[in-house]
């Protein structure tokens, strides 16, 4: 009798993950490290203006320093000089400016790409950029965006005679319905700019494969698909010669979904020197090269009857794509159009957007793309509001939230939330968070005039993850799918390969893949390989980002494991000699149903399969199955957080003394995974909220454009979290899973300011600007002070 | 352009090497480039996120603000040499245990750095810790998972004694 081994369920497991022991031991393959011979290294020149144009460029000098083999302009690099592309057209009259690899004419950003030296060694290349000339004449730089749509301007694309990108128009009903509210609260909002700033810098290796015409790319990408069928189109590479690979890739919270002018600039160089190309960027030419997120005006209008009840939202915004578009810039703020009513109930909803050109570096998604600014918008006003109505901000939200009995729910903005319960998540977080006893605690210090007031943020949100239904994303004007892969193969020896078209960088794809694979084929976890970010190796997939993976991905995964069981039970029945309805599959091994001793493990199934000697007709060699899945509708995880925020009132320092979150992200695959994207999710909105920020002077100069005056967040800088969870499984997937990615994120940010303003309010704060920082919020009391 | 090497000898993860360099070669690219001890990785340029963090004589140093010409006669252990081949020291075992990583790419630096300030304070407080680390940077973690794994290491070095 085949001896049969009880696994158990990996599903739900906190296992601990495959990924570490290389990471911790230093076995790293980040792009960087790949040292192919005869390697030829790239710098970029780049511009120190703004807004100018260029009357002169010279390369001569750069030609004539030691150890260069070639430099470029714009007229050097000739038809090389390909574009980079933009993928989302979201009006058909946008305004959608050429963005060359290298300037041609002009540069239109403080780090815009000018010229590129190539030498044997990256320092080389490096100093032979200072014998580069370029004589500047410098412009008007178009830095402010309400100045940017005026009359008085300069623009960033002459050619276009605007700086207006684009304006989006949704809903319409909102100046009727507003004639029945008691009360009307507006605000502006200033959602800022952000850098990404993931751990690794960019780098790109570009290989020309021996004498074939076949390139190997490897990048620090999140989306090495995408990136190879764009580079593809906007270089005329054949699509089959390019493969297309994303090593270990240390971070990307967006900033690595992108085709960047460098990975053309490498590919096209490869291609012409006919050797590999390397190009790692520096920290400081990463902040002003790389994508940067938010940077939004938002004007919001909300309307309540007098006893809290919702009438409308009128949101206004006004979003910053940068100098160019890249590939989802005009988009991102319409991935935030459908989250503004967040989770509350209200009879009408008006959105516009007004895209501006501006001479800084071009936005695109950071971690939440849109939903953090729609939800950091409808989070702060409902606590405007229920100050305007002298209620309790927590008892508002109840109101007007959809209650858990009303799921499904098609919100205001047509979006249809499949499943939560708002009540259940705010209990426990409430609880955990000892709301009441904070409460009492900010009453006996405002009481007693304590220079260290106690605020109380509150943040209920929820947001749309599962990117995405194909047909919305085409409805949207989008021009790719939002489908995603996976092939499980089983090999001779019993052992799995799922080839998922997913791309992690960090989120532990490996561990939870092997996860849900384990769960369906009863093979164990380290029995499974999960091959990833390779384009040669796992040809299909629209790579990771939007929250995605799991909620389409994991599907995926979960409907090819079941599709090779399914095959493999025809072979097994054939060998048992009975029907497939007399077998049943328990941990990996198909036995006939009443009789244990006749059985066969799925190892020997597939040996079956791979010699094929005897297999039932009609049934083809080997044991493979694969599934292609687009999701039905978004998921729609959601959470109650809760921060208390101490106020020194003397000098404006803001702690984070305690912070609670309950989240429902649905069934979890691996808890001890959520638990830390949540983590560091919350990290990345707090730091929004109280220490980053990408300025700019009037000249369009950054104003902290490194390390060390942006501020990521240190570990002083941090509590430690309280954090738990709750779960209506998703009804969109049969995994029920609904995303976990970008929660902390969206959701922390509203809820330290809410404790912040909620701090000061009784001195006259009715808002204070991000980030929080001591010298913002002293001066937002002393003005409010100054103005009683 | 004349570029002046200087010889300098420097023991790395247990094997001594002898190696002309640019004077202005910093220890992490001479550690990545000339040796190939790739483990050790460049997070930034301006000394703030400790990705690079190595040990120069038992003491945690940032490789990217040291030239390789001040570690000749040195001894630097990078995150390749901490321990012996297949094996873990405590501080990469918790770590694994606690989920103090996620896309990796700060881990030497942070494993590193936890090293030094446990040999330091074996039983640091939660503040201590995040004191201890303001140095190194992370973006994924939030650093709450990163302190568990230096308790837990804390726990491990003081029971394996």
């Amino acid at each position: 009798m085949t001896e049969v081994v009880d696994v158990g369920t990996a599903l739900g497991r906190p296992i601990k993950r495959k990924e570490d022991a290389r990471l911790l031991h230093g076995q790293t393959n980040w792009t960087d490290n790949i040292q192919l011979p005869g390697t030829v290294h790239m710098a970029i020149l780049r511009s120190p203006f703004a807004h100018a144009k260029i009357t002169k460029l010279d390369i001569s000098g750069a030609l004539a320093m030691p150890n260069v083999v070639a430099a470029f302009g714009a007229a050097e690099l000739g038809d090389l000089n390909a574009s980079v592309p933009c993928v989302w057209p979201v009006t058909d009259d946008m305004v959608a400016p050429d963005f060359p690899a290298l300037a041609k004419d002009k540069v239109r950003h403080v780090g815009d790409a000018v010229a590129v030296v190539v030498a044997s060694d990256a320092r080389s290349a490096a100093d032979a950029l200072e014998a580069i000339v370029v004589d500047y004449e410098p412009l008007d730089a178009v830095i402010n965006m309400e100045k940017a749509i005026s009359a008085d301007t300069a623009y960033v694309h002459d050619d276009k005679g605007t700086n207006t990108c684009y304006v989006y128009n949704l809903g319409g009903g909102y100046d009727e319905k507003v004639k029945e509210a008691d009360v009307v609260v507006k605000r502006r909002f200033i959602n800022q700019r952000l850098i990404p700033v993931f751990m690794e810098p960019r780098s790109v290796v570009a290989a020309p494969m021996g004498m074939s015409d076949e390139i190997t790319l490897w990048s620090s990408t999140q989306v090495p698909h995408i990136l190879r069928l764009l580079l593809a189109l906007v270089t005329g590479v054949p699509e089959n010669n390019l493969r297309v690979v994303a090593p270990d890739v240390g971070g990307g919270f967006g900033g690595k979904l992108q085709i960047y002018r460098e990975e053309i600039l490498a590919l096209q160089l490869a291609r012409k020197m006919g050797r590999p190309v390397k190009w790692t960027e520096t920290r400081s030419e990463d902040m002003v090269a790389t994508h940067h997120g938010r940077d939004q005006i938002q004007d919001i209008e909300i309307a309540a009857k007098s006893d809290g009840t919702l009438v409308g939202l009128k949101v206004d915004l006004i979003a910053n794509m940068g100098a160019y578009l890249q590939i989802i810039t005009p988009g991102v703020p319409l991935l935030g159009m459908f989250m503004y009513p967040g989770i509350y109930k209200m009879g009408a909803y008006d959105f516009k957007c007004t895209g501006v050109f501006t001479n800084t570096t071009p936005t695109d998604a950071y971690r939440g793309a849109g939903r953090p600014e729609s939800t950091y918008a409808i989070e702060r006003i409902m606590d405007e509001l229920a100050a305007e109505l002298g209620m309790e901000p927590m008892e508002l939200r109840k109101k007007n939230w959809i209650k858990h009995e009303e799921f499904p729910f098609t919100t205001i903005a047509g979006l249809t939330y499949d499943t939560g319960n708002y009540e259940l998540a705010t209990a426990r977080a409430l609880e955990l968070f000892d709301y009441e006893g904070l409460r009492a605690e900010q009453k006996q210090r405002r009481d007693s005039g304590d220079k260290v007031q106690l605020g109380i943020g509150i943040s209920t949100f929820t947001e749309m993850c599962g990117l995405a239904p194909s047909r919305t994303l085409g409805a949207l004007k989008y021009v790719a799918g939002g489908w995603e892969h996976c092939t499980v193969r089983v090999l001779p020896t019993g052992k799995v390969e799922v080839i998922t078209g997913t791309s992690p960088h960090g989120q532990g794809h490996e561990t939870a893949w092997s996860q849900i694979a384990s769960s369906i084929l009863g093979v164990p976890v380290e029995d499974i390989e999960v091959v990833h970010s390779d384009t040669g190796r796992a040809p299909y997939g629209m790579d990771t980002y939007g929250s995605r993976s799991l909620a389409v991905g994991g599907q995926a995964i979960k409907a090819a494991s079941e599709r090779l069981v399914e095959k493999a039970a025809v072979i097994a029945a054939h060998q048992l000699e009975c029907s497939t309805s007399d077998l049943e599959y328990i941990n990996g091994v198909f036995q006939v149903k009443g009789d244990p001793e006749k059985a066969q493990p799925l190892g020997a199934v597939a040996f079956e399969a791979f010699t094929a000697h005897n297999l039932p007709d009609g049934v083809e060699p080997t044991l493979s199955a694969e599934a292609t899945i687009d999701p039905q509708d978004f998921s729609y995880p959601h959470g109650t957080h809760l921060a208390a925020m101490e106020v020194d009132t003397e000098t404006g320092k803001v702690t984070l003394r305690k912070y609670v979150c309950v989240d429902d992200v649905g069934i979890q695959v691996n808890p001890m995974i959520v638990e830390g994207q949540v983590h560091g999710g919350l990290a990345q909105g707090i730091g929004q909220a109280l220490y980053e920020g990408a300025f700019y002077d009037e000249d369009g100069q950054p104003l902290n454009a490194n390390m060390s005056s942006y501020l990521v967040p240190g570990a002083p800088d941090l509590p430690s979290f309280i954090t738990d969870t709750t779960c209506t499984p998703s009804t969109t997937n049969p995994l029920g899973t609904k995303g976990v990615g970008e929660a902390g994120a969206i959701a922390s940010t509203p809820a330290i300011i809410n404790g912040v303003v909620d701090a000061l309010r009784h001195l006259g704060v009715t808002d204070v600007a991000m980030p929080a920082t001591p010298m913002t919020v002293w001066k937002t009391i002393q003005a409010a002070q100054g103005g009683k | 352009m004349h570029q002046i090497h200087q010889e300098i000898t420097v023991t790395v993860d247990g094997i001594s090497y002898e190696r002309a360099v640019e004077p202005r070669t910093l220890l992490v690219h001479f550690l990545r480039e000339d040796l190939g001890k790739v483990g050790t990785v460049v997070g930034c340029d301006t000394s703030n996120c400790g990705a690079c963090t190595v040990l120069v004589n038992g003491q945690s140093t940032k490789s990217c603000s040291m030239l390789a010409v001040q570690a000749d006669g040195a001894e630097v252990t990078t995150i390749q040499g901490v321990s012996d081949g297949n094996e873990w020291h405590p501080v990469q075992s918790a770590f694994k245990e606690c989920h103090g990583l996620q896309c990796g790419y700060c881990t030497p630096g942070m494993v590193m750095s936890s090293i030094d300030l446990l040999n330091e304070n074996p039983n640091p407080s939660e503040e201590e810790i995040r004191e201890g680390l303001e140095g190194n940077l992370c973006r994924c973690t939030g650093y709450h998972n990163i302190v568990k794994s230096v308790q837990r290491a804390a726990e491990m070095m003081e029971g394996a004694k």
